[in-house]
């Protein structure tokens, strides 16, 4: 298999200058010396992507994905190493950026096609092709600003495609058209696939990495973490993200050495856990406060994967600065992008009451679940309580989705929740 | 340098289909389409006509014809709208298509071709027009036409490389734009277009002749006007210049192109 893409060492900086004049002093007097300082976005990547490969690229937000891509299509720039390229780049990045809003689909095509270095008269022969595949009907002839985004990303996506890469680099720019036509999209990627095309993946729904892939790139603060077997980068950038540093991970595998690692502290080291979110909102009155948690399942602390089925021990522990009376606490698990899949509080739970808790005091409540629900990430919020004279709910202290489960479920269903369906078939005749 | 000339060869449909474009652009939304492309230079030079030649009074010395005026301003005013058009759009040319180039990897050198292309086109058409106002009064050879050819060559050329080194410089700093459209009104009134050189104290001669400008559109004056031949050193002079220029901002851009794009 020959090569097809070919990346050594590549490095983008960005020039940072200290003041608007001091560019100026640099250009005119160079003798002078330079006055701009780096700032380096992504360096020392170096990869090698044979023909018929698909790579997927992985890596939080400003790990250096999209600077990255722009080096290999060759919109920017790099400041050091060099891309090597054997073959035709085709991009599916900002789909239908480059359109004018006042010209026809149809004048928009041309230029695209004309600015992706296609002459006049092979543009016209893909035309029916291309109209056909996006297939937006009458509106070929209106002006682009009546479009839809999504009308716009199909013409876009079709131009872009209308004659088969060496090498298409696909991104989620994809995301923003209907279901069928994304399925429409993937066929074709499919196609060129096959016919040997070297494919480019960059999205954050890292199941489609682990399936489509045959190998995977880890990007984390411009460099590159970790490559190859799709599976295991996919699971060390879970990892990362959700044990938020390599530090922290340390400190992790440290404390599971330590007997003792299940005390809880009374100082808030809330945020100091594994699994702990920063986009956690937390607010209340902060009569109590949730100080320290811990994650158990299958013996393990803080388990960065938790499967779905087995018991899993979440322990809280809330210090009382002030005298409370009966306190409530609650959980829910979310979606990330925000269904409900279960809450529930103590007084539910217990059906009996903690009465008064005095100040000083600390309480652990200790929830035992099991997350019957489908592979994917789960957000856990949680809130200590109390209902005051009016019978109105007193938040003292709520923290949500400060911390980040990822489930897995060997079982395949469609859905969030497993309804644990048992089928029977009986052949009457 | 050659492998400017070999992009600009394998997206010449890119820039044939920029520059239809950007007449259907600039005409397709309003009611009388190409009618405005004649209006704006037509009505500025009604204007100075007006003012100069019928309010003003002002003569051309040694000249009498019921026309000259009218002839002398629009020959200058025709290639100072060519002059014009390249320098005061160059200036922004990577900073208007900052979109375009920021998402799409295509080569940034058709950017100028095609505005230089455009800027030729719209000359064209007008001077057709002049043309015709010409041969109307019976005051157009061939051979005058031959002359032209250089002197709009030289600034073209002229343009071209001041658009150039102004076009990458304005993008690194943004000053620059701001900074030329008032050179470019003061060069206005520096360069004898509107009123003739004879009423410029003779002190102030010497600076006139330093202008290029002053020296093309003494040149179309010379052809048009006077139906002389243009002072073809002066000419070959500011053709040297524009060629510097030209070097200059082709040197500029292809040492900076790869830092532009972080800057727009």
């Amino acid at each position: 298999m020959s090569k097809v893409l070919s990346l050594n060492n590549l490095g983008k900086s960005y020039k940072q200058y200290p003041s608007k004049f001091s560019r100026l002093i640099e250009w005119t007097l160079p003798f002078l010396g330079l006055r701009h300082s780096k700032k380096w976005v992504i360096r020392n990547i170096s990869f090698d992507v044979t023909q018929g490969e698909t790579i997927g690229i992985v890596g939080v937000n400003g790990a250096g994905k999209s600077t990255l891509l722009k080096m290999i299509t060759g919109t920017t720039k790099p400041t050091e190493g060099e891309v090597s390229r054997a073959g035709t780049i085709a991009a599916l990045l900002e789909l239908g950026m480059g359109f004018h809003p006042d010209f026809t689909g149809r004048q928009n095509v041309y230029m695209s096609g004309q600015l992706l270095g296609l002459d006049t008269d092979t543009i016209t022969n893909l035309m029916p092709e291309i109209l056909a595949f996006a297939d937006i009907g009458e509106y070929v002839d209106m002006p682009t600003r009546v479009y839809s985004s999504g009308m716009q990303v199909r013409l876009a996506f079709s131009v872009a495609t209308a004659v088969r890469p060496d090498i298409l680099i696909v991104d989620e720019a994809l995301s923003v058209g209907d279901v069928a036509f994304q399925a429409k999209c993937f066929r074709r990627i499919n196609d060129f696939k096959e016919k040997g095309t070297t494919i480019l993946f960059v999205t954050h729904a890292l199941d489609d990495i682990v399936k489509h892939c045959h190998r995977a790139i880890l990007l984390d603060k411009g460099s590159i973490a970790m490559a190859g077997e799709p599976r295991a980068v996919v699971n060390e950038f879970r990892d990362r993200m959700f044990g938020k540093s390599k530090k922290r991970v340390d400190s992790l595998s440290e404390r599971l050495n330590k007997p003792d690692d299940n005390e809880l502290s009374c100082d808030d080291i809330f945020h100091t856990k594994p699994l702990y979110q920063t986009i956690e909102h937390r607010w209340g009155t902060r009569a109590a406060e949730i100080t320290d948690y811990i994650i158990k399942s299958d013996d393990q602390n803080y388990p960065v994967t938790i499967f779905a089925g087995r018991e899993l021990d979440i322990k809280f522990r809330c210090v009382f600065h002030n005298d409370i009376e009966s306190p409530i606490f609650g959980l829910l698990l979310k979606t990330p992008d925000g269904v409900n899949l279960y809450g529930a509080s103590s007084r539910e739970l217990m059906h009996e009451n903690l009465g008064l808790v005095k100040a000083g005091a600390v309480v652990d409540f200790t929830f035992k679940l099991k997350m019957n629900f489908n592979t994917g990430p789960v957000l856990l919020s949680v809130g200590l309580t109390h209902t005051d004279e009016a019978g109105s709910d007193e938040p003292l202290d709520r923290r949500y989705d400060s911390i980040l489960l990822n489930v897995d479920n060997e079982k395949k269903f469609i859905g969030l929740v497993d309804a644990e369906t048992q089928c029977y078939i009986e052949v009457n005749e | 340098m050659f492998s400017l000339l070999s992009a600009i060869l394998h997206y010449k449909g890119f820039i044939i289909g920029a520059v239809k474009r950007d007449f259907q652009a600039r005409y397709r939304t309003s009611m009388l389409g190409a009618v405005w492309l004649v209006m704006q230079p037509l009505a500025m030079i009604t204007v100075y006509t007006l003012i100069f030649s019928e309010v003003m009074k002002s003569k051309l010395p040694g000249i009498n014809g019921e026309y000259s005026y009218s002839i002398y301003i629009c020959s200058g005013l025709l290639l100072w709208g060519l002059f014009l058009e390249i320098c005061g759009k160059g200036t922004s040319l990577f900073i208007d298509s900052a979109n375009l180039i920021k998402k799409v990897n295509f080569p940034r050198i058709t950017l100028p071709v095609i505005l230089v292309l455009t800027a030729l086109i719209n000359f064209v058409i007008i001077f057709i027009l002049f043309a015709a106002f010409l041969i109307i009064i019976d005051s157009l050879s061939p051979l005058q036409l031959l002359m032209m050819v250089p002197v709009v060559f030289t600034t073209l050329t002229l343009a071209a490389g001041l658009a150039m080194v102004l076009a990458v410089l304005n993008v690194f700093f943004r000053d620059v734009g701001q900074l030329i459209t008032i050179v470019l009104q003061f060069w206005f009134w520096f360069t004898p277009i509107v009123y003739p050189v004879q009423i410029i104290p003779n002190w102030a001669r010497g600076f006139i002749e330093m202008n290029p400008m002053a020296v093309t559109v003494d040149s179309m004056h010379k052809i048009f006007v006077n139906n002389q031949m243009p002072d073809w050193t002066s000419l070959l002079y500011v053709l040297i210049l524009g060629l510097v220029l030209l070097i200059l901002g082709l040197y500029l851009f292809r040492r900076h192109s790869g830092d532009m794009v972080d800057e727009l």
